[in-house]
C-alpha cells in the first residue's frame, strides 16, 4: 500500500485502516462487483441452458477462433498500455501517457470492429457445420446475449477512456482518476477471459 | 512488492504470461482431451489469467484487504448460484 498512499494519500479525506486510500477507486470496486454479478448471472444462465440442450454444437467449429484469439490479444495488449500509461503519468511524463492512452482507446475501438464484423458474419447466416440459419436457436441468443453484453461494457470503456485522455490533457484529472479509469478497462478484459473460455473455447 | 513511488510492477512480465496462457487454452482445444479433463483444464487456466490480471493490473496485490474481498464476494455469489441451480441441472 505504501506506494498508492504516496501517490494518493494527501488529498482524500477521512482514511481509515479498512477503507482504500481513494473513495472514487472504493466506489468503482463497488459498481465492478455488482457489474460482475451481472456477468456472473449470463455465464451461469448460459452454463444451466446449455447442460440441458438435448445438442449443443462445437463451438470453435461453429464460430471459428482465430479471429476472437486475436480480439482476446488485443484486448490483454489495451490492457497493457493502460496500466503503462498509468504507470508513465504517475511518474509525470505526460507524453507518454497520452501516447500509451490513444493506443488503448484505439485497441479498444479495433476490438468493437473485429466483433461487429463478426456478428455481420454470423447473423442470418447458415454456418458450416451448423445447419440452422444462426440467430434462431438457444445457442446463438446465449452468443450474441454474452458477446453483446460484453460488446456494450467496451464500447462505454472505449467512451470512458476517450474523455479520461481528454480531461487529462485539460489538466482536470490526474493520475488517481486514470487509475480509477483503468480499473473498469481491466474488468472488461478480465470479463473477456472468461467469455473466450466458456463462449467460444469449452 | 513495488516500495517506492516510482517503481511499478514489471507489466511486460505479465503481458507475456497472459500471452502464453492463451496459446495454451488455443492449443489444449485441439488435443482431443476427454471433455471433463478439457473443461477442468479451460476454466483452470482462465482463472488463472483473470487473477493475474486482477492481482497485477488492477494492483491488488498493492490494495488493502477491503478490495480484495469486495472482489472476491461476487465469484463466490456465483459459485452459490451455480450450486442453487444444481437441483434443476440434474433433475430426479
Amino acid at each position: 500500500m505504501s506506494d498508492a498512499v504516496a501517490v494518493h494519500g494527501a488529498v482524500e479525506p477521512a482514511e481509515t485502516p479498512l477503507t482504500p486510500e481513494s473513495w472514487g477507486k472504493l466506489g468503482m470496486w463497488l459498481f465492478l462487483a455488482g457489474d460482475a454479478m451481472s456477468f456472473g448471472g449470463l455465464i451461469v444462465a448460459y452454463g444451466a441452458l446449455r447442460y440441458h440442450a438435448k445438442s449443443w454444437p462445437v463451438p470453435a467449429e461453429v464460430l471459428g477462433i482465430n479471429l476472437t484469439a486475436l480480439m482476446t490479444f488485443l484486448l490483454i495488449l489495451s490492457s497493457v498500455t493502460m496500466v503503462l500509461g498509468l504507470a508513465a503519468l504517475q511518474d509525470g511524463d505526460k507524453p507518454r501517457f497520452k501516447k500509451f492512452m490513444g493506443l488503448t482507446i484505439l485497441g479498444g475501438a479495433i476490438f468493437l470492429g473485429l466483433q461487429a464484423y463478426e456478428w455481420t458474419h454470423l447473423i442470418g447466416h447458415t454456418l458450416p457445420h451448423y445447419k440452422l440459419a444462426f440467430s434462431t436457436d438457444l445457442f446463438a441468443t446465449t452468443f450474441f446475449v454474452l458477446t453483446g453484453f460484453h460488446g456494450m461494457h467496451v464500447s462505454g470503456g472505449v467512451i470512458y477512456n476517450a474523455c479520461v485522455l481528454a480531461a487529462v490533457n485539460r489538466g482536470r484529472y490526474q493520475a488517481k482518476h486514470v487509475e480509477i479509469a483503468g480499473l473498469y478497462w481491466h474488468f472488461v478484459d478480465l470479463v473477456w477471459i472468461l467469455i473466450f473460455t466458456f463462449v467460444y473455447l469449452l | 512488492m513495488s516500495t517506492n513511488a516510482h517503481s511499478h510492477p514489471n507489466y511486460i512480465k505479465i503481458f507475456v504470461i497472459l500471452s502464453v496462457l492463451t496459446a495454451v487454452e488455443i492449443a489444449v482445444t485441439f488435443l482431443g482431451l476427454p471433455r471433463k479433463v478439457l473443461v477442468t483444464l479451460l476454466v483452470g487456466l482462465a482463472v488463472w489469467k483473470a487473477v493475474l490480471v486482477a492481482l497485477h493490473f488492477m494492483h491488488l496485490k498493492l490494495e488493502k484487504t477491503t478490495l480484495s474481498i469486495i472482489a472476491v464476494i461476487p465469484f463466490i455469489l456465483c459459485v452459490f448460484l451455480s450450486l442453487m441451480l444444481l437441483p434443476d441441472i440434474y433433475p430426479r
